[in-house]
């Protein structure tokens, strides 16, 4: 009998011992930020989240890692690479529960204002991690704040631009690439017409290449400051109609469950004059049949100009932040600060071809470097998206509509007005109009 | 006296209740106890492990269902910094906001998740009992034909979605390379809302086959021959053979596979949410991707997704109850 008593208390034990991880709670921060201590005198372990391409640059912030570790013989960093798409999950989960969660994440730009809305990540103000901000490109560092205080560091950075084939231009009779919306259809209608089987562009249906055409008129999905949801404004809907111009004039047809690939694999191959692309993709283009030994055929400039007359286009890129729960969080700034360095960005830039995000990084051996070179300039129209903590939900609803109005399904205005509805239910306290 | 007050004598009176009393809960249990304990403690490890991953989830859901909860308002341990949960409850009102039609996407995603499961399980069904019946006879490498149609049960679903995503890729796919060699114009397979549809129920079918195909198989194989002799003595045609011996022989196979298969098709995420990928109207949506829409995308919104679940599970269970009732009073 005893026997069994103590079954059916374990049993119990088990249950209660589940429930309590809900845990009640009490609203106590700790103190944070202690008097910066002496670098050398730090030590432990930290793990760091890296969402580099495990393949192609992943070695190059592992060989980084090697030399943080040389420097700071007591900080030992334990590295791992998480998959781009699923990592927000990953660390939102472990964040949220305390188990599990890395010191320091590379994070999307756009995924700022949200883990520091939820408090996962520290403010860095006044912390080792940032040092030099003077050094820092005004757009990647536009990036990390989040209600007048700094939530990350910036490391790398995109935007968008137009990519295009040069020896179709060439055959076309093209001199130039687009200025302007209405160029690039103007130049498609041309290219269609001298060099046949060859389309002007295809156009991604993802919503966020949408920003280029939005940003160009003015417009944006929300403004925060009028407490006002704008995807419905006459500026956007002059923005989507435009696209659906393109859409309908100059795109390849568009196989909507495999867009990406198909516009990566028609542009590489010479089916597709023109792309908005960002910095990222020029590796895919320069494996492809048009592009591969012909470096130099692949042209750089801005994206076309929006009636207000000016180019523009999304910052994108990482920054790194640091997870408000770390136990180490002065090993973990230390770490942030030295992946952030010029000499750590230039290594970066050498080695994987992405844009550093510190002026003083881009040398004349990083400017060698021709995907860099080539969006530098284009780097001045690149602009930071509103920064909402609901960024990613917004996401949905606007790429639903975007498709219908692509298909034909519903009206350019009709379309955003749906999306605007949705923004609404999603943005507490937003008016509609 | 009363029979009140001889039932509920006051504390401390040693009044003896003029009758035996009827034994109390407490005492009904303690005397199961003895007498059972042994078998309580046999079962315990089966009834924590269901506590554990089904009881304390279920239950956990259907709290999160009444509430508000969403990520910014749960509770959070960030290391040393814990802030506390400060959603509250809120009643039936998220069911309300679904049932009602209010948040305007149930009753289309249910409508297309109810079209979705009956074109699947149909479909499959009638093609995996063909297949069952043409495996069923005597021919020459039989093993073979049995083993190749069960290949697409043994590939992981998400390689086989994939491979279909290629073949009906709109440039590069081998489909419309095949009918554009014949002249024929391509066509964008997954171009429309519809065309999406089809192209899922499609793969949906091809992944469910193998699985009617055998349990059906298994089914035909525990029919006594004697029966269809017996039939062919009378005289009986083949169509009368299988409307009067296969169809109500196969009956207890059949009610499983379909309930089964029902409830899987109602619940299949990865079809949709692999073979479409993200650039989508929604329309394509069944309630499972919906929820998961909800809970993963951005800030999740725990509540909402705990709502749908809790109503999927609802149907679910409503159907079932529904089906074996249907059923029994079919047989009776």
């Amino acid at each position: 009998m005893r026997r069994g008593i103590s079954a059916v208390a374990m049993a119990a034990a088990i249950v209660l011992g589940v429930t309590a991880c809900g845990g009640s709670g009490s609203d106590d921060k700790s103190d944070k930020g202690t008097a910066a201590k002496d670098p050398a005198a730090v030590s432990g372990t930290i793990t760091y989240w890296d969402t580099s391409d495990a393949k192609n640059e992943a070695p190059t912030y592992q060989a980084l890692i090697k030399d943080f570790e040389a420097k700071y013989p007591n900080i030992k960093v334990n590295y791992q690479n998480v998959d781009f798409t699923t990592v927000e999950q990953k660390f939102k989960a472990a964040a949220q529960s305390g188990k599990g969660a890395p010191d320091v994440v590379r994070t999307d730009v756009g995924l700022i204002p949200e883990y520091a809305s939820l408090h996962y990540i520290a403010p860095l103000d006044g912390t080792a991690a940032l040092s030099d901000t003077q050094d820092f490109v005004a757009g990647p560092m536009n990036t990390t704040k989040y209600e007048g205080k700094t939530y990350g560091v910036p490391s790398v950075t995109d935007t968008l631009g137009l990519l295009y084939n040069k020896d179709i231009f060439a055959k076309a009779g093209i001199t130039a690439p687009p200025a302007t919306w209405d160029e690039l259809i103007a130049d498609s209608a041309t290219i269609k017409a001298k060099v046949p089987g060859v389309a002007g562009t295809y156009v991604n249906p993802d919503s966020y290449f949408l920003f280029p055409l939005l940003f160009g008129e003015g417009a944006d999905l929300a403004d925060p400051a009028g407490k006002k949801v704008t995807i419905n404004s006459p500026e956007a809907v002059k923005a989507v109609t435009e696209a659906k111009k393109v859409y309908d004039t100059s795109s390849l047809k568009v196989d909507f469950a495999s867009a990406y690939d198909n516009m990566q694999t028609s542009f590489k191959t010479g089916k597709v004059a023109m792309l908005i692309q960002g910095p990222w993709s020029v590796g895919d283009d320069l494996t492809g049949s048009a592009f591969q030994g012909k470096e130099a055929n692949l042209g750089y400039a801005p994206v076309p100009a929006g009636s207000t007359g000016k180019a523009l286009a999304p910052t994108g890129g990482h920054d790194l932040a640091v997870y408000q729960g770390s136990k180490n969080l002065d090993a973990a700034y230390l770490f942030t600060q030295f992946m952030t360095s010029s000499a750590s960005q230039q290594q970066i830039a050498l080695k994987n071809g992405t844009l550093p995000t510190r002026t003083s990084a881009y040398t004349a051996e990083v400017l060698k470097n021709q995907t860099i070179a080539g969006f530098k300039p284009i780097m001045d129209t690149a602009r930071p998206r509103v920064a909402l903590p609901q960024v990613g939900s917004l996401f949905t609803p606007l790429q639903q509509e975007y498709i219908k109005i692509l298909q034909g399904k519903s009206s350019v205005k009709d379309g955003l007005d749906a999306a605007a509805k949705e923004f609404g239910k999603l943005l507490p306290g937003y008016t509609v109009q | 006296m009363t029979t009140a007050t001889m039932d509920e004598p006051a504390p401390g009176t040693a009044a003896r209740p003029p009758r035996e009393p009827r034994p109390g809960l407490t005492s009904t249990i303690r005397r199961s106890w003895d007498r059972h304990w042994y078998a309580w403690a046999m079962v315990a490890p089966v009834v924590i492990v269901l506590a554990v991953l089904v009881f304390y989830p279920l239950g956990y859901g259907t709290y999160l269902s009444l509430t508000n909860a969403n990520e910014t308002n749960v509770a959070k341990d960030i290391g040393p910094v814990h802030i506390g949960a400060s959603y509250h409850w809120v009643g039936l009102h998220n069911y309300w906001q679904v049932l009602s039609g209010k948040d305007g996407d149930f009753y289309p995603r249910l409508e297309w998740t109810i079209v979705w499961t009956v074109c699947c399980v149909a479909i499959t069904y009638a093609i995996g009992l063909a297949m069952a019946m043409l495996l069923n006879r005597k021919v020459r490498f039989r093993l073979f034909y049995r083993l190749c149609l069960i290949l697409p049960w043994a590939v992981p679903a998400f390689i086989g979605v994939f491979a279909w995503r290629l073949m009906l890729n709109s440039q590069y796919g081998v489909f419309n390379d095949i009918i554009t060699s014949f002249g024929l114009p391509a066509q964008d397979w997954l171009g429309t809302p519809l065309s999406q549809k089809i192209a899922v129920i499609m793969v949906n079918i091809w992944v469910g086959v193998p699985f009617m195909m055998v349990a059906l198989l298994g089914g035909l194989q525990s029919i006594p021959g004697e029966l269809y002799e017996a039939a062919e003595m009378d005289g009986a045609s083949p169509w009368q053979r299988f409307a009067n011996v296969t169809v109500p022989g196969l009956r207890p196979v059949t009610s499983t596979v379909v309930l089964l298969s029902t409830v899987w098709t109602f619940n299949m995420f990865a079809i949709i949410y692999l073979l479409l990928g993200n650039n989508t109207t929604g329309d394509t949506d069944i309630l499972v991707t919906y929820a998961y829409e909800k809970a993963f995308t951005g800030v999740s919104d725990y509540s909402g997704a705990a709502t749908y679940g809790i109503v999927i599970l609802l149907i679910l269970v409503a159907f079932s109850t529904f089906y074996r009732r249907q059923l029994k009073s079919e047989q009776a």
